[in-house]
This record gives structure tokens, sequence and C-alpha cells, in this order.
């Protein structure tokens, strides 16, 4: 049945240039939501380690929630509802922006608190044994070692924010998804161009994956 | 200074409830297919054999490295040129969904099999049982316990990647929330709604994950992390 | 009149790799043969130990259990002695070899009396209630009849491992392993451990014990092997080892166990 369909993926790479600018945009998204979304979420992570109430519980409700709504709920609130709120329009991009790295940065919150509190207290304790502040014993002792751990899953919020922008074609964002459908509808051909699309993500991505499995064997090893 | 009013959401209510209850329709099946399809993927991926081995590693990475909603996408717009069928928007949701979270539940099922140590192996092959035997009175039981949590992580994340299919218009929540803000022109109040009801019910579904996780930990057969 | 040797080893060599553990053993275990494995850390004792109920698959060299060599002769180009292994077979040799590890290795799920109780049931094929009772009858020599219903995360190290023998014995082992069975122990329970094993060894049981505890190698063991750089550096009567050692490797490794003793 698939031998009766003729592939033609010439109208595609005639058209290059239309999704080069759709993969600027998505590097461009990426970029800024990783800066954020691993910003904000180091923050947050302090936040939900520190003892005082009044960090730790809006760490936790921003935790909780940006991580128990979907990113798509969160992007299109962010376009739809917040402008009604404001007296400015939120452009596509800022609107995408937010929803990823708000939900990026809960997500990664987790991963830095959780790599500082599974460095043993001992480490902690023999650092100020020596005489260092909490801070030095922080900086110089846990997070070194901490940050060493949560490279794997780091890695991995990455891929997922790299796939997530594709979402903000939902909001008409100039990203490789949306120039995808772009084409599409003006060619007339869903296949070669959604299969293009899927193999230049699968193309850009896998090499990050490949990453995140090598960097989880030799880290597993070293820790010991 | 916005005034909010959400008499119109109340009364399109059952509009959302309908959204809702398609969301619940499309992840159950979406689960239905995919558990089943993760373990035959994963017990292909552990195989000695190549020919079992490789398009399984095949499936998974590509449905692991490729966006959802490329997937979903080609599945509901391409797919059906290709095979020359009829397309729905919820068959090609169960499809893409299906798949794509049996491609993850592959892993958590490897993970799973693996993460059971040597020792567990040793003793019981010491005992002189055959590897068949192994698997199934000491690696499975012990594998399964512990591979719980990350499949309700994954069904949850389940639960919010299916929002995509909004996007090619299959009437979940998040589609029919589109829909009610523009029939009431207030989607501040529409959409607060919706983000609050995901929010509920996701949530009540981690805090029983969570709890779950807690009770496998203290008897002693959870994963240690 | 000889008798025939329990278990015979015969040239035994373990590679890993470029890294050459055993290099070359010759062993005989006679019945009732209580044989302590001594040696610094890396000198392969864990390995001859795995070798002889083929955890590890020797690299060259013959095992023999009651007279027949395991495995099958392969000579290749290459390898003139390679030997090949049928994974039914050494199935087999494990129902007749019990093995006890270092970190206990208890299955999780199941209580202490279905740890003991599984070897018979899966392996032997009993029915449910002859081995329950077998598998009280070997809680009750290891003294955890009263355990029987607690699952291993609620038992301490020495009671772990004391499950762990009993569940060996179950199988009706004609040579125990022991691999360090108390190296993972607190100190505290040692003891009860050493002690279960002493009793066993007082029974006449033919084992191969590897540890670092000399003093009950001493006095439990009928003989001594002192491995070094992969071979049997001496070997006799505990006496003749550990109070006269003719090495100065020996006499040096000794000394050594004995420099904080008071």
């Amino acid at each position: 049945m698939a031998a009766a369909y003729r592939w033609n993926f010439a109208p595609v790479f005639e058209n290059a240039d239309v999704l080069w600018a759709g993969a600027i945009g998505t590097l461009r998204l990426f970029a800024i939501c990783v800066v954020l979304g691993f910003g904000f979420g180091l923050v947050v992570g302090l936040g939900r380690h520190a003892k005082s109430r009044w960090i730790y519980l809006p760490a936790t409700a921003f935790v909780e929630f940006f991580r128990n709504t979907p990113v798509l709920v969160q992007i299109l609130w962010f376009y739809y509802a917040l402008p009604i709120l404001l007296p400015f329009e939120i452009s596509p991009l800022t609107a995408a922006a937010l929803g990823i790295s708000l939900n990026s940065a809960a997500f990664s919150a987790e991963i830095f608190r959780g790599g500082i509190e599974s460095i043993d207290r001992s480490q902690a304790e023999a650092a100020r044994a020596l005489g260092m502040t909490a801070a030095q014993a922080m900086r110089r002792v846990v997070l070194p070692q901490a940050l060493r751990r949560m490279v794997p899953a780091l890695t991995n919020r990455g891929i997922e924010i790299f796939k997530m922008t594709t979402l903000a074609s939902a909001v008409a964002y100039v990203e490789l998804l949306q120039q995808g459908k772009l084409l599409a509808s003006l060619n007339f051909n869903p296949i070669e161009t959604y299969t293009v699309i899927a193999i230049v993500f699968f193309l850009c991505l896998l090499p990050m994956v490949q990453a995140t499995y090598a960097l989880e064997r030799r880290l597993g090893r070293a820790d010991a | 200074m916005h005034v909010w009013n959400f008499a119109p959401v109340w009364a399109n209510a059952d509009l959302l409830a309908l959204g809702l209850l398609n969301t619940l329709k499309v992840t159950g099946a979406a689960l239905a297919f995919g558990i089943p399809l993760g373990l035959v993927l994963a017990l292909m991926r552990l195989s000695p054999s190549r020919l079992l081995a490789w398009p399984a590693v095949a499936v998974i990475e590509v449905f692991r490295t490729t966006p959802p909603l490329v997937q979903l996408f080609w599945f509901f717009f391409a797919l059906p040129i290709l095979l020359k069928v009829e397309m729905t928007p919820y068959v090609a949701a169960v499809l893409t969904f299906s798949i794509q979270s049996a491609a993850f539940f592959a892993e958590v099922f490897r993970g799973g099999i693996v993460s059971v140590e040597r020792g567990q192996w040793e003793a019981a092959r010491a005992l002189g049982m055959a590897p068949r035997q192994v698997m199934r009175r000491v690696v499975l039981p012990q594998a399964v316990k512990r591979m719980i949590p990350a499949f309700l992580e994954r069904a949850i994340e389940l639960m919010k990647t299916t929002t995509l299919v909004a996007i090619i218009s299959y009437a979940d929540l998040l589609f029919q929330t589109n829909e009610v803000a523009q029939k009431t022109f207030r989607p501040l109040e529409v959409f607060t709604v919706t983000a609050l009801i995901y929010f509920f019910v996701i949530f009540a579904a981690s805090t029983v994950v969570r709890g779950v996780e807690r009770r496998l930990a203290v008897s002693g057969e959870g994963m240690a992390r | 009149m000889t008798t025939t040797p329990l278990l015979r080893v015969r040239a035994l060599h373990k590679t890993f790799g470029d890294h050459a553990v055993l290099r070359g053993i010759d062993l005989d275990v006679m019945p009732r043969d209580r044989i302590a494995i001594l040696g610094a850390s890396g000198s392969g004792k864990s390995t001859l130990l795995r070798c002889l109920n083929f955890m590890e698959l020797p690299s060259a060299g013959t095992v023999e259990l009651g007279g027949q060599a395991i495995g099958r002769a392969a000579p290749g180009k290459a390898d003139p002695d390679r030997r090949t292994y049928d994974q039914a077979e050494l199935t087999r040799v494990r129902q007749r070899v019990g093995m006890v590890f270092q970190q206990f290795n208890l299955f999780p799920h199941m209580t202490a009396l279905g740890n003991v109780m599984e070897g018979l049931r899966t392996v032997r094929g009993q029915r449910e209630s002859e081995a329950r009772a077998r598998a009280q009858v070997e809680l009750a020599r290891v003294g955890l009849a009263d355990k029987a219903d607690a699952y291993p995360a609620r038992l301490s190290g020495g009671q772990k491992q004391r499950v762990a023998i009993a569940r060996a014995l179950a199988m009706d082992p004609e040579v125990l392993l022991f691999d360090e069975p108390t190296s993972a122990l607190d100190p505290e329970l040692v003891g009860e451990v050493l002690r279960v094993i002493r009793a066993l060894a007082e029974e006449g049981r033919t084992m191969l014990l590897v540890t670092h505890e000399i003093g009950f190698a001493y006095h439990v063991a009928n003989r001594v092997v002192f491995l070094a750089d992969g071979v049997i550096h001496e070997q006799g009567t505990p006496d003749e080892v550990l109070k006269h050692p003719t090495q100065p490797r020996t006499r040096a490794f000794v000394e050594r166990h004995r420099e904080f003793d008071f």
C-alpha cells in the first residue's frame, strides 16, 4: 500500500529557508527556556531546601503547581488569559517562554533539591568540623558533588525542553514545527514535510540523548 | 482593573465535563495499549537475538527522541495518506500515545529488571535454579514492585501529554476550554478554572503515587532513590 | 583404602580480561574436610571458591565433583585446554554444592521461612507442606525458629546470614562454600554466625571457608590453604600454617593479623 505513494522530498528542500527560519526560532526559544528554567529552578530548589517556612512554602507551592499542570495549558493561559490582567499584549514568544520556563523551573528545582539532599549529611558535617561556614560547606563541598550527580537529570530536562518548543506552534510562534505546518498546507505534502521535521528533531536530539546515557554510565561508576 | 466573573464558566460546566471525560478516555486507552506494548518492547530489547532487539531499540529511541507533537501530526496528517485510510483525531491520538508511552514504559520495565542486584541472581543460581525459574521466582517479583512508582509517574505524564490532542481538534478538556473561552469571551476565568481542574486531578494522582512509594520503601521493597 | 575426593581441582586458572587471578590451583577436598582459605585481598580466594560452583567459569583446568569432571573438553587451535560448560549441568552441580555469600543475598520478598523453602519447592519440586516442615527444622538448627515469618528487612545482619546458611543447608549439599560469611557483619554479630558454622563443622560437614577470621579458622578447620599471587603458597594443618609457617609470606600474613592482638 505504501509503495503506491510516491515520495517527493523536493518541495521540502526547495523551501529549506522557511524551515531554517523555524529552526532559528526553536533554538532561540530553547536557549531562553534553558537559561530561565535552570536559573530560576536553582533558586527555587535552594528555596525548597531552606529551613524557613516563609521560603519553603511558596517554593513548594510553585513546584507543585507547575509540575502538576500540563505545559500546553500553561502556555495557553499566558497567551489568552494573562493579557486580560495586564495592560499590554503578550507575544507568542513571551507566552511560550513563560510557560516552558516556569514548567522547567519547577522540574529542575526538584532535581537541584534532590541532588543537594543526596549528598550525605556527613559530607557537610565533615566540612563544618573543619571550620567552614554553612555557605562555604555548600559551595566547596556539597554543590560540586551534587552537580555531578544532577547532570544526567538536568540533561534529560534539557532534552524535554527542546521537545517542548514544538508546543509554541499552538500559539503560532515561528519555530520548526510551525514552519512545517505552513509548508505542509502550502504544498499539500504532509508526509514528506513532517517526516523531515521528525528526522531533524531526531538528529538534533540523538547526540544529547546518547550523551546522557554516557554520562549516566560514567557517573554511575565514579560515584563510590 | 479586571472584574473576575466565573458565572459563564459554570454555565458551560457541561462542556468542560465532557472535555475532562474525553481526556480520561484518551489517557486510559493509551495506557491500556501502551503498557502491554511496553512490556513486549522491553523483552524484545533484553532478548539476546538481534532480530528482536534492534527493531525494539529503533522504536524506543525514535519515539523518545522526537517531540510528541511531531509524532501526533505525523500520525494524524501523514499516515492516513500513506495508508489510504480515514483518520480521526481520537484514533490518531490513541495510536500516537500508545506507542509513545510504550517506548517510555519499555525503559521502565527494562530498568526494573536490570536493577535487581546481581547478588539475587547469584543466590538463586547457587541454589540450583534454572534461569527461567530465577526470573519468575526471584527477579521479576522484585522488579515489578520497584517499577510501580515509575509506572504511575509515567501514567501521570501521559495525562499531561494528551493535552496535545486539542491541537488536532479532539474535544478534550483543553479543546473544550478554548471553545468555551471563545463562546463566553472570558478566557481568563475559563483557562484559570481549567488549569485548576488539571492541577487537582493530577495533584491527587501524584499524591497517591507518593503514598505508594512511601509504603513500598517502608516494606523494604522499593527502589532506593 | 583411598576415598575419592569429593571435589578435585586440577590446574585451575582464571583470568579476567588480561588480569590472571588464579594461576594454577590443585586442590583435593575429602569428605568431612573443613578447609579454610586464607590470603590477602586480591589473592584470588573468592574467585577460587566461586569457580567451585561455577559462579565463575574456569579459564583453564578442571573441577571434578564426585569423581566426574564438570564441563566438556573442547580443544581449539588457540587454546588446547579449553572446556565448555553447559548451563543445565552447572545448574545440577549447584544443587549439590551450597554457597553462603558475604552479602547474604536473601530474597527480600519472601519471609525467612520462605527463603529456606524456596530451593526445596522450586528446585527439588517438593510439596509446600514437605518443604515447610524441612525448612522449619533448618531454621531451628540455626536458632531462628521464632523468626520464621519475619521478612529479611526486619532481621539483623547476623540473623540474615544464619537464614542464608539454613537456606543452603535445606538443599542437603555435599559441600558447603562460605564466601567471607562474616565480613559484612557488625563485630558483635560475627559470633552468632561463627557458632553456627562451628556446629556444622563438628557435625562433619564438608566445607570450604574463605575468611579473615584467622582465629576461627585455626579452631575449626582441619586444613588451611594460604593463597598468594593466584597459587597455593602453603597448605597444611592449622598448626603448621598458622603457628609454624615455613614460607616468609605466610609468616608476614599471620603476623599482620596478630599485630593488634591483646
